[in-house]
C-alpha cells in the first residue's frame, strides 16, 4: 500500500478520493476479465477446430463396406479325404473358393486382367474369414454359405464418396467396368456399410480395410504400464528423499540441477540412450513394450520428481512440526502426514508425465517400435508398436483409406488420454484434503 | 492484555528490538533473579543459539522446576521461541541453526551424542503458536502419538487414552459425538485444545507451549489457562506468551527475554510487582519501544 498522506490534496477526504478512483479501477478490472475470457475463447476455438476436423475426417473409419458373397463349400476342394482334420481345414485353398463365387456372380467376365480386377473387389482378408467360419463349424462343408466379408478399400472409398465417379477414367482408381460391377452388387443389396469391428480387434495390415488399432493400443497400454509402475514409485521415492531427508549440500544441489536439465532434454536423446544401453548392453528385445516403457520411464522421471518435490514443498511445515513435536520420527511424519497431503500434487505430476509418454513417438522410433507388426502383442516382451507411432505410419501410407484411419487412430489416442485423465481426477478427488 | 503486547505480536521478528540497541550495549548481560530451582526437571547452562551469523540466544542459563509453569515473556524477536525449541531439539529441523551449551533433562544432557531425538520429543512435547491439527479425524489426531510410541495394546486402550486426553483438554464434551470429523474443521480454539490433547496423549514430562492462546478468544483462552493449571499437577509446562496478564495468571515463575538475553527470572508475583531490572520494568509497564 502506498503512503496515502502525501497523495491526498488538502481538504479532500480519503473516502472521496477512493470514490474518484473507483471508476478507473473497475475499468481495469473489466479489461482484465475481458482479456482472460478472450484467451479462453481463442483456446477453445482452436481446440474445437482441431477436434471437428479430426472427427469429421475420422468417423467414417468406424464403418466399413462389407460384401455378401455366396460360396459353395465343396468337400472335394476343402477336405477331399473327409478326415475333417483341423490341419487339413486350415491349409485348404479358400481364396480360390471365393474367386469361384465371384466368377459365379459375374459369369460374363473373361480375360486375365478383368478377372484380376473382379477378384480385387473382395479384400484379401475374406479368405481368412471364410477359413475361420469353416473351422468353427466343419458341418458347413458340402453346403453353400452366404457370408459378409470386407470389400476392398477402393470399393469402400467409392461407397463413402471419396472417389469421384465423374472423373476421367484414367484419373480414377476404379475403372469403368469395375464401376459397373459395383453398381450391380449394390443393386443386388450385396454391398453395405457396417460397423467396423475389425478396426478395434485387429492389428495393423498392409490392406487398409483390414488394418486395426488393437495392436498399437495394446502396445501403448503395455508400454504405459511398464512406465507407470517404474516411474511413479521411483519418482516419488526420489522426490521424498531429496525433499525430506537428503542433506542440503553441493551434491544434492548438483543432483537437483541435473534433474531439471534432464526434464528439458529432447526425447529422442532418451531413445538413443535406450538403443545404446538397453539393447546393445543389456540385450533387451527390440521393439518390445518393456523397452519402450524403460525409455519412457527415463523421460518421465524428471517430470514426476519435479512435480512431486513441488507438491512436498507446498505441504505446510506446521504439519511436519506437529508430528515431530510429539515425537514422530521423520519417516513417520513423512509417511503418515506429509505424503498423503502431497499425493494429489504427485498424481498431477504423474499424469502429466504419463500423458507425455502416451504421445511420445521419437524415442520409440529409435528402439524399433516403428516396425510393421501385424500381430496384437500379448505381453511386454512381444514386438509391438504404439498409438502415436501407428498414427505416424498410417499418415505416411499412400492409400486413401489410411487417411480416415489416421484420424480415427487419433480419436482413439485422445479417448485414451481422456480416460487416463479421468482416472487421475477421480484419484485426486479421493486424496484431496483441506488443512 | 496490554496494548504493547498485542501490537508486538504482529510485528516482524527483530523489528521491535532495534530501537534499544543504542541505549543498551550489545554485550552479554548478567541475568537478574533466581535462575536455579531446587528440584529441576530441566537445567540449561550457557545456551547459545546462532542462526548462521545471527546470535539469537546469548549465554542463557535457566531451570524449569517439576510441577512448575514457567512463563517466558519479552518483545517480539527476542528469542523466546528459539529458546523453547532448544528444549526438545526442534531446532534440529532448522538448517542453519547451531545450538551450544548443556541442557539436562532429569540430569541427562539432551544435546549428547547418543541421545535420540524421537524419544526425547515424546518426553518433551510441543504445542505450537498456530493450531496445527493433522487434516485427519479428531480421533486420529489424538491417537497418532500413542500409536507411534506403542502406548496402547488394543483399540480399547486407545479409546481410553483418546477420551481421557480430550477430557483433560476440556474438549471432550464438544467433540464426543463427532470424533470422526476432520480436526481442521474445528474452530481455532477447539483446534488448539485438540493440539494440546494430542500432546498430553503421549504423557510427556514437559509440555512446551509457544503462544498457545494468541489466536484464541477470551473464553477459549480461559479454558486453556484452566487446563494449564490442571496439567501442572502432572507435567512441567513452559509457556511463551505475549500477555502479561496470562503469565501472571498461570505461571509460578516468569522469565523476561530481551534481544537474545535472559534479563530477569523471578517468582511471577514478584516480577510483576517489583521488577529488579530496568528493562523488565520498562517492558511490563508498557514503556518499552
Ligand atoms: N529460522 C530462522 N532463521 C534465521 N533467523 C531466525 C530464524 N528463526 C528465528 N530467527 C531470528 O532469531 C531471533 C529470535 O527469534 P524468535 O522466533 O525466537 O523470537 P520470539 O521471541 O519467539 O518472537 P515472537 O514473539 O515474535 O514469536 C529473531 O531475531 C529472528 O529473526
Ligand atoms: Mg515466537
Amino acid at each position: 500500500m502506498t503512503n496515502p498522506s502525501n497523495a491526498l490534496p488538502e481538504g479532500a477526504s480519503s473516502f472521496a478520493r477512493i470514490q474518484a478512483g473507483m471508476a478507473k479501477r473497475r475499468a481495469a478490472e473489466r479489461r482484465f476479465k475481458m482479456l482472460g475470457r478472450l484467451a479462453v475463447s481463442v483456446g477453445l476455438l482452436f481446440l474445437s477446430v482441431l477436434l471437428i476436423s479430426i472427427v469429421s475426417k475420422g468417423y467414417t473409419a468406424f464403418w466399413q463396406t462389407q460384401m455378401r458373397i455366396d460360396v459353395v463349400l465343396a468337400a472335394e476342394d476343402i477336405d477331399p479325404e473327409g478326415t475333417r482334420n483341423a490341419e487339413t481345414l486350415r491349409k485348404a485353398d479358400y481364396s480360390s473358393l471365393i474367386k469361384q463365387s465371384m466368377r459365379d456372380m459375374f459369369p460374363e467376365v473373361s480375360g486375365r486382367r478383368d478377372k484380376f480386377a473382379l477378384y480385387g473387389l473382395v479384400s484379401n482378408g475374406a479368405a481368412f474369414d471364410l477359413r475361420d467360419k469353416v473351422m468353427a463349424d466343419p458341418s458347413l462343408i458340402g453346403t453353400k454359405v452366404s457370408l459378409w466379408v470386407p470389400a476392398d478399400d477402393d470399393v469402400d472409398m467409392l461407397m463413402k464418396g471419396h472417389i469421384d465417379r465423374d472423373a476421367a477414367e484414367g484419373d480414377r482408381r476404379i475403372k469403368d467396368n469395375t464401376l459397373g460391377w459395383i453398381d450391380q452388387l449394390k443393386a443386388e443389396d450385396r454391398l453395405e456399410l457396417r460397423f467396423n469391428i475389425d478396426f478395434f480387434t485387429k492389428g495393423d495390415s498392409r490392406d487398409p480395410e483390414l488394418a486395426g488399432i488393437r495392436g498399437a493400443l495394446m502396445g501403448t497400454i503395455f508400454t504405459l504400464i511398464v512406465t507407470l509402475s517404474l516411474s511413479f514409485p521411483l519418482g516419488v521415492a526420489a522426490a521424498v528423499y531429496l525433499e525430506e531427508f537428503a542433506p542440503k549440500n553441493r551434491w544434492t544441489d548438483l543432483i537437483e540441477v541435473n534433474i531439471n536439465n534432464l526434464a528439458a532434454v529432447p526425447s529422442i536423446v532418451f531413445g538413443l540412450l535406450g538403443l545404446a544401453v538397453f539393447i546393445n548392453v543389456f540385450g533387451l528385445p527390440r521393439s518390445a513394450p518393456l523397452l519402450g516403457g524403460l525409455v519412457l520411464t527415463l523421460m518421465t522421471l524428471p517430470t514426476i520428481i519435479i512435480a512431486s518435490r513441488a507438491a512436498l514443498k507446498s505441504v505446510p511445515p506446521s504439519i511436519r512440526d506437529a508430528a515431530l513435536g510429539i515425537g514422530a520420527s521423520p519417516m513417520q511424519a513423512t509417511l503418515f502426514h506429509v505424503i498423503p497431503l502431497a499425493l494429489p500434487g504427485m498424481l498431477t505430476g504423474t499424469i502429466i508425465g504419463m500423458a507425455q509418454a502416451l504421445g511420445e513417438t521419437a524415442p520409440l522410433l529409435m528402439i524399433g517400435m516403428v516396425a510393421f507388426i501385424a500381430d496384437v502383442p500379448q505381453g511386454v516382451f512381444d514386438p509391438s508398436t504404439a498409438l502415436p507411432v501407428q498414427i505416424y505410419l498410417w499418415a505416411d501410407s499412400p492409400e486413401r483409406a489410411y487417411v480416415e484411419r489416421t484420424s480415427a487412430a487419433i480419436m482413439v489416442l485422445l479417448g485414451f488420454l481422456a480416460l487416463m485423465n479421468l482416472v487421475a481426477v477421480l484419484l485426486r478427488k479421493r486424496f484431496e484434503r483441506r488443512w | 492484555m496490554s496494548p504493547q503486547g498485542q501490537a508486538m505480536a504482529f510485528k516482524f521478528d527483530g523489528a521491535a528490538g532495534s530501537a534499544h540497541t543504542t541505549t543498551v550495549g550489545r554485550d552479554v548481560r548478567e541475568t537478574v533473579g533466581e535462575v536455579r530451582v531446587n528440584d529441576p526437571r530441566i537445567r540449561c547452562t550457557d545456551i547459545n543459539v546462532h542462526y548462521g551469523e545471527k546470535h539469537a540466544i546469548k549465554n542463557i542459563s535457566l531451570d524449569v522446576g517439576k510441577g512448575e509453569v514457567l512463563a517466558m515473556i519479552g518483545p517480539s524477536g527476542c528469542g523466546k521461541s528459539t529458546f523453547l525449541r532448544c528444549l526438545n531439539r526442534m531446532n534440529d529441523t532448522v538448517r542453519e541453526c547451531r545450538v551450544t551449551g548443556e541442557i539436562l533433562l532429569d540430569g541427562e544432557d539432551i544435546n549428547g551424542r547418543h541421545i535420540d531425538v524421537v524419544p526425547l520429543r515424546a518426553r518433551v512435547a510441543m504445542v505450537f503458536q498456530k493450531p496445527n491439527p493433522f487434516p485427519k479425524s479428531i480421533y486420529e489426531n489424538v491417537a497418532f502419538g500413542p500409536r507411534i510410541h506403542g502406548l496402547c495394546d488394543s483399540k480399547a486402550d486407545l479409546d481410553v487414552i483418546v477420551e481421557s486426553s480430550l477430557r483433560k483438554a476440556n474438549l471432550w464434551e464438544e467433540v464426543k459425538d463427532r470424533l470422526d470429523d476432520v480436526g481442521t474443521g474445528l474452530s481455532g480454539g477447539q483446534q488448539q485444545r485438540l493440539c494440546i490433547a494430542r500432546a498430553i496423549a503421549i504423557e510427556p514430562e514437559v509440555i512446551l507451549m509457544d503462544e498457545p492462546c494468541s489466536a484464541l478468544d477470551p473464553i477459549s483462552t480461559a479454558k486453556v489457562e484452566q487446563l494449564i493449571e490442571e496439567l501442572r499437577q502432572q507435567f512441567s509446562i513452559v509457556i511463551v506468551t505475549h500477555s502479561m496478564q496470562q503469565a501472571a495468571r498461570v505461571s509460578q515463575r516468569t522469565a523476561y527475554f530481551h534481544m537474545g538475553d535472559l534479563i530477569e527470572v523471578s517468582e511471577t508475583d514478584r516480577l510483576f510487582i517489583k521488577p529488579r531490572h530496568q528493562l523488565t520494568e520498562d517492558y511490563i509497564t508498557g514503556r518499552f519501544g
